[in-house]
């Protein structure tokens, strides 16, 4: 009987903890969400004035707005491409080669992860500004792709761990070339962990701030609006396209996660 | 069986990692066509080694490897017209059992309406029939060697090579697939090469065994020759059991060669020894005899210690001076003598005299040399 009661009241306290959790980590989306809807006119936005989806249709009038968005958008596809392929290689060229100094290579990779991004942002700015790199959409590209590399190796070498490269030779046994190995073979079975990779990338590009304010010159990208405009309050229709970005990143994470679902089971 | 013509020939094949690990050393080896030939020895003596370096995967050191009399020394592994099976299998994860079956006639750019049929074909041929749209990881390790081995044979290769391909397997899946495997080889008349550690499966599958030890060939002949006339002291305690005897070639005659040994003497009928030369003595159980009369020419004495019955086989021990034990082994219903203190001989055909120093020489050069 007491044992029962205690039992009832631990799965209580679990309820409860888990709720102000999930509170805590959703509070500010719904916020943003429900902000994107209120009626409000008036700085700072605030209090409710009733449901509206105008600021919705506001977004397609904000044309600052809007070419920032294009240019996040340009800037995470262009700098996933390019930190994908890069990464990918080096990774796969890491796990199959093996030369002096390896080691080293290997842990000077974290560096980049862990350097506070305030740092790296100065030093990609100090080097564009060295060897002449007009500040814009390029050294943007640059910037992004530098910070995403190594996140797509480490993610690709996850996958490697677990790889034998015998299939890589039974593959060549049955007539198949170098090349041909690579795409029919290493590539297919390295899938997940580049698409992970490249995921992480597209993301982290996605929402960067600190690096991109450093590198940017004259382009905006949708983060930097989003900064700018907080001194003023953030404009509603900001908070609509927000949610919008929301509601694409949740579209992606399901489509992947039901595609690898899939996948599995064949 | 006609079997004369060569189809795979390795001429002084040597292979050296990182300038001072000698794996394999001057291999000869001549593999015939449509044969079945065992690469047999023990855990790292250069048996994947050698397979790789016919498969194109290593490099030889030094020496030339022949396919159908036309080195391939400058071939990549997709040029050779040798396939493999490989011990892990190897099986491509992503894709279904007809498509690793498929590849390579996919990359040989065969018609899509002759992959099909000859991949079923195939499929049946190894008793997956059905099984063409499991992905690998869906299947038994017993059905995976199956389609390991047809993705391997669908290109009709001249040359199959399997590096222990059923080492992965509980026994009795072993037993069934070493009998599919003969008869696929017969049925296909595909010459095999075939590597394992494991001396049964070479005896009972092989047309002809090669014995390699740290990297040496020691013999190569049929399992008969192998186990009847072993050419040198570690094919003889490799294979089989056997008792040996080591000594000194006392005399040699036109019949026979007498040997000392620690507690006595022996002999055995044999050619090309030399007095004084260090020699052992391998009888088999099933050759040994003993019996209270001395026999000419045998003067050990020793003293039976316990015979018993195996099931069908009567097994006794008897123990020489020196303490070492004597296995001797006959069918039930064949007779042991009495007891008690006696002779061993044995016919003298059936003792395989064997130089013992040729090798320990060429082996302290060897190390002399690489030191
Ligand atoms: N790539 C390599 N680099 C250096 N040494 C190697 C390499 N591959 C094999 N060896 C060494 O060569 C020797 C022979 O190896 P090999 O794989 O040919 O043995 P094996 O006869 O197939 O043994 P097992 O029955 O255990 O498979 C071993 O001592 C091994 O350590
Ligand atoms: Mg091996």
């Amino acid at each position: 009987m007491k044992r029962n009661t205690r039992a009832a009241a631990g799965r209580g306290v679990g309820i409860l903890y888990c709720t102000l959790i999930y509170l805590f980590l959703f509070l500010p989306i719904t916020v943003v969400v429900s902000n994107s809807f209120n009626a409000s006119t008036s700085k700072p936005y605030l209090t409710w004035k009733g449901f509206t989806l105008a600021w919705y249709g506001r977004i397609f009038e904000n044309g600052p707005l809007l070419e920032s968005f294009g240019n996040t958008i340009l800037l995470a596809v262009i700098s996933t491409l390019l930190a994908t392929v890069v990464g990918t290689l080096a990774a796969v060229g890491m796990y199959r080669y093996k030369f002096r100094g390896k080691s080293a290579i290997d842990a000077l990779l974290y560096i980049p992860v862990v350097i506070p991004e305030i740092v790296l942002g100065i030093s990609l700015l100090t080097l564009f500004a060295n060897v002449r790199i007009q500040r814009g959409m390029i050294s943007l590209i640059l910037a992004h792709t530098t910070f995403s590399i190594p996140y797509v190796i480490f993610n690709v070498r996850a996958r490697l761990d677990g790889y034998d490269s015998s299939i890589e030779e039974a593959s060549m046994d049955l007539g198949a070339g170098r090349l041909q190995t690579f795409l029919h073979i290493t590539l297919p079975v390295l899938a997940p962990g580049i698409g992970g990779g490249a995921l992480l990338a597209f993301t982290l590009s996605l929402d960067d701030v600190i690096v991109s304010y450093f590198t940017n010159g004259q382009t905006m990208t949708f983060p930097l609006k989003v900064w700018a405009s907080i001194k003023s309050g953030v404009a509603p229709d900001v908070n609509a396209l927000s949610t919008l970005i929301l509601l694409g990143t949740i579209a992606l994470v399901v489509l992947t996660q039901s595609g690898i679902v899939k996948k599995k089971r064949g | 069986m006609e079997r004369e013509k060569v189809i795979v020939e390795l001429k002084n094949v040597n292979k050296v990692y990182g300038g001072s690990n000698h794996v394999v050393r001057d291999l000869n080896l001549e593999v015939y066509e449509g044969e079945f030939l065992t690469l047999l020895g023990s855990s790292g003596c250069g048996k994947t080694t050698t397979l790789r370096m016919i498969a194109g995967f290593e490099e030889p050191t030094g020496g030339t490897i022949t396919v159908e009399g036309e080195s391939v020394s400058e071939k990549e592994p997709f040029e050779r017209d040798v396939n493999t099976v490989f011990q892990s299998y190897a099986l491509f994860p992503h894709m279904t059992v007809f498509d690793n079956v498929a590849y390579g006639l996919r990359m040989k750019k065969t018609a899509k309406g002759e992959i099909k049929e000859r991949v079923m074909h195939m499929l049946e041929l190894v008793q997956l029939g059905g099984f063409e749209r499991r992905y690998p990881s869906q299947l038994s390790g017993g059905q995976k060697q199956r389609v390991a081995i047809a993705r391997a044979l669908i290109n009709r290769p001249k040359v199959l090579l399997l590096d222990e391909p059923l080492g992965a397997l509980d026994l009795k899946l072993r037993k069934q697939m070493q009998m599919e495997l003969k008869r696929l080889q017969r049925k296909l008349n595909i010459t095999f090469i075939y590597v394992t550690h494991d001396q049964e499966e070479a005896l009972t599958m092989s047309d002809r065994i090669a014995i390699m030890n740290e990297g040496v060939l020691e013999q190569v002949g049929t399992p008969t020759e192998i186990y009847e006339a072993p050419a040198t002291r570690f094919v003889a305690t490799f294979i089989g059991e056997t008792n040996l005897f080591e000594g000194c070639v006392k005399e040699t005659s036109a019949h026979h060669v007498s040997v000392v040994v620690e507690s006595g003497e022996l002999r055995c009928r044999a050619q090309g020894f030399e007095k004084g030369e260090m020699v052992a003595i391998s009888v088999r159980p099933e050759r040994m005899k003993y019996s209270a009369e001395p026999v000419e020419g045998y003067s050990v004495r020793a003293r039976v210690k316990e015979t018993v019955y195996v099931g069908s086989v009567l097994k006794a021990i008897v123990v020489l001076p020196n303490g070492n034990e004597i296995k001797i082994e006959r069918l039930a219903g064949q007779k042991l003598p009495p007891d008690g203190e006696v002779y061993i001989y044995w016919d003298n055909g059936d003792g395989k005299l064997l130089h013992l120093m040729d090798q320990v020489f060429y082996r302290t050069i060897e190390s002399v040399k690489l030191a």
